[in-house]
């Protein structure tokens, strides 16, 4: 054991001794966590709207002007003509057209159905989506409201909207991306240190000098993973830290939990980054091999876009995404405070995965060729 | 000189796909003596030495290097030898002074151990004043003779040298060769590979490797008389002609 931390001192020694190592343990992280999180905030503002209101009576006007109080709508003109809603929307001056029925204020106030439309220029899905679910909200709303006002219990055959994906406008996207984020930069850390490490000594030559040592193939693997979970880490509380003390991400849940799960996800992607490290020659075969597998595992780990929207195939791939089940993990853990019961699923998973991992990295160093 | 033989080669073999680069060789060393493995660029040196020290494997043949099978028993085969390779050796981000207690670490010297042969080290080679500098900082010369006080931190019972002396000065060659001979008066047996012949005078016995074949193997006395030769590059040059006839 005594031999592993030798490793452990030279590689300590090795890291803070490279110039370009500082900025990236130190600067970089927590700039991409910065930009990322303000980036990475879905909130669409300045949407232009149009209202075509065919009813014209006094309900009308009173959503009108609720949607208009709306800070991110900017309402554009109101006025009874579809086509010119519509050419407005060709023209580009226009996102979203909420066209009111005639017989609206009748309808509603006899509880009976009525159907308001929403039509989104959804050239930007993304915006075409946001519009729709928050006139959906402020709707609902509104016919609540009004619902109330009349003594009607069941509001379902007041305004009826239908709603396809479920989105919740006022939820703060910050605090749902930021713990995701953070599972990210802790992964690329971990997996491009470890996986540029020892082809790098393969590389210089001093390998085979190890080789020549009695040194066993777990210690050196072992010695060379330890610096990295030390740092990984090391990072990952920074991050919680800016995200708790500037993002003002609860922890709802247990931070022991976070962190036990984090290490064992940590020595899993050390793993990896070995396992990457001996089978390649180069450090640039290597920087191509992680590249490759943090991007597959980044676009398909929910962080971006939802699983569930995938196809099945896809979804079925994810299954063998570490980064999916950390930031489920992650966000189950800091936004809703579950325990480990609803998280030991993900736990058996990456546990395996990381012993199997790492089996193999120490089968595959080959110190005789 | 007792002649109990510390490395005993018997019909090694190596090739790479088709192209044969270690073929069938085969020879003693014995114990205490400093053994030349010559040989020109490409001859198989570096690819003999790679499977003597266990770090490469053979194609066939058997070998035996301080008493243990260089296929079987690896791990207490590298306990009692050293190696020099031809690549560098040393971490150049580490200071002098860290690469001898890295080294030692891994060959299980204690920190007392490791304190001793520090200060051993920095004495024979007084190199005191620049125990802290980093080893990319000191000229190449010096690299290689703490490359090789390295190779012998754990007191081996043989020390493989892969052309220890290449690039280097005259001056430094000769001082490179009285730390062997120090060596070898600890009880350390040498294999030392080189391409100038002129280095064959300071070896006890040497071979002679041509294209992947041990062509000659003697003192260098003997083999002056063998081959009709005033040195060892005309030895040399007879070999490898002799080599082309066949
Ligand atoms: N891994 C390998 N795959 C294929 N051929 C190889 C390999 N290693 C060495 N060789 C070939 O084997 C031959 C002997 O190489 P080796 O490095 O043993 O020579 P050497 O005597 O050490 O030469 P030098 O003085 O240049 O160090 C060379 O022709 C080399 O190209
Ligand atoms: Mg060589």
């Amino acid at each position: 054991m005594r031999k592993i931390l030798f490793i452990i001192q030279k590689e300590f020694k090795q890291i803070f001794r490279n110039k370009a190592m500082k900025p990236i343990l130190f600067v970089m992280p927590f700039v991409q966590l910065a930009v990322l999180s303000y980036t990475a905030d879905f909130t669409v503002k300045n949407i232009n709207l149009f209202v075509q209101d065919m009813d014209n009576s006094v309900l009308s006007k009173e959503l009108i002007s609720k949607i208009a109080a709306f800070n991110n709508f900017n309402l554009k003109e109101i006025s009874n003509s579809y086509k010119k809603g519509f050419y407005k929307i060709q023209q580009n001056n226009i996102d979203v057209i909420v066209s009111i029925p005639q017989n609206f204020s009748k309808n509603l106030q006899t509880n009976k159905k009525t159907e308001v439309a929403i039509i989104a220029d959804a050239i930007n899905g993304t915006k075409a989506g946001v519009s729709i679910n928050y006139l959906q909200n402020i709707i609902l709303d509104f016919t609540k409201e009004q619902a109330s006002k009349k003594g009607f219990t069941n509001i379902k055959q007041g305004v009826n909207i239908i709603k396809r994906n479920w989105f919740n406008p006022l939820l703060n996207y910050k605090l749902f991306m930021v713990p995701g984020i953070l599972v990210l930069l802790v992964t690329m850390i971990a997996l491009f240190l470890s996986g540029m490490n020892i082809v790098r000594e393969k590389e210089i030559g001093t390998i085979e000098q190890l080789n020549v040592t009695p040194i066993k193939k777990y210690q050196f693997i072992i010695g060379k993973l330890l610096p990295f979970l030390i740092l990984g880490i090391f990072e990952f509380s920074i991050g919680l830290i800016i995200a708790v003390l500037w993002f003002k991400v609860p922890i709802l849940g247990s931070i022991t939990l976070i962190y036990l799960f984090t290490i064992v996800y940590l020595i899993l992607i050390l793993g990896i980054g070995m396992l990457i490290s001996t089978i390649t020659n180069t450090q640039q075969q290597a920087l191509f091999l992680a590249w490759f597998f943090s991007v597959i595992f980044i676009l398909m780990s929910g962080l971006f876009t939802p699983i569930e929207s995938m196809p099945v195939w896809a979804q079925n791939i994810t299954l063998f995404n570490p980064i999916r089940y950390y930031v489920e993990v992650i966000r189950l853990i800091m936004l809703k405070g579950s325990s480990f019961s609803s998280i030991s699923n993900n736990f058996i998973i990456i546990s395996f995965a990381a012993i199997f991992v790492n089996l193999l990295a120490v089968f595959n160093y080959q110190k005789t060729v | 000189m007792t002649a109990e033989k510390v490395i005993k080669v018997k019909k090694l073999n190596k090739t790479f796909g088709k192209f044969i680069a270690v073929n069938n060789i085969s020879f003693d060393v014995k114990k205490g003596e400093i053994f030349g493995f010559l040989g020109a660029n490409g001859a198989g040196k570096t690819t003999a030495i790679k499977m003597l020290t266990g770090i490469l494997s053979s194609t066939s043949g058997e070998a035996t290097v301080a008493g243990y099978d260089i296929n079987k028993q690896r791990n207490k085969l590298k306990e009692n030898i050293g190696y020099m390779s031809q690549k560098f050796s040393l971490y150049e981000d580490l200071t002098l002074k860290e690469n001898i207690r890295f080294y030692g670490g891994i060959y299980g010297l204690s920190n007392k151990q490791i304190k001793q042969k520090t200060n051993e080290v920095l004495e024979r080679l007084n190199l005191q004043k620049i125990e802290n500098t980093l080893i990319s900082e000191i000229p190449l010369g010096w690299k290689q003779k703490i490359a090789f006080s390295v190779a012998i931190i754990h007191n081996p019972k043989i020390v493989f040298l892969d052309e220890p002396t290449s690039g280097v000065d005259p001056i430094t060659r000769r001082q490179f060769w009285n730390l062997i001979y120090q060596a070898t008066q600890d009880g350390i047996t040498v294999f030392v590979t080189t391409h100038y012949m002129d280095e064959a005078e300071y070896c006890d016995r040497i071979s002679m490797m041509v294209e992947g074949n041990i062509k000659a193997i003697g003192s260098v006395e003997q083999l002056l008389v063998k081959y009709k030769s005033k040195n060892m590059d005309e030895v040399f040059i007879k070999l490898a002609r002799n080599n082309e006839n066949i």
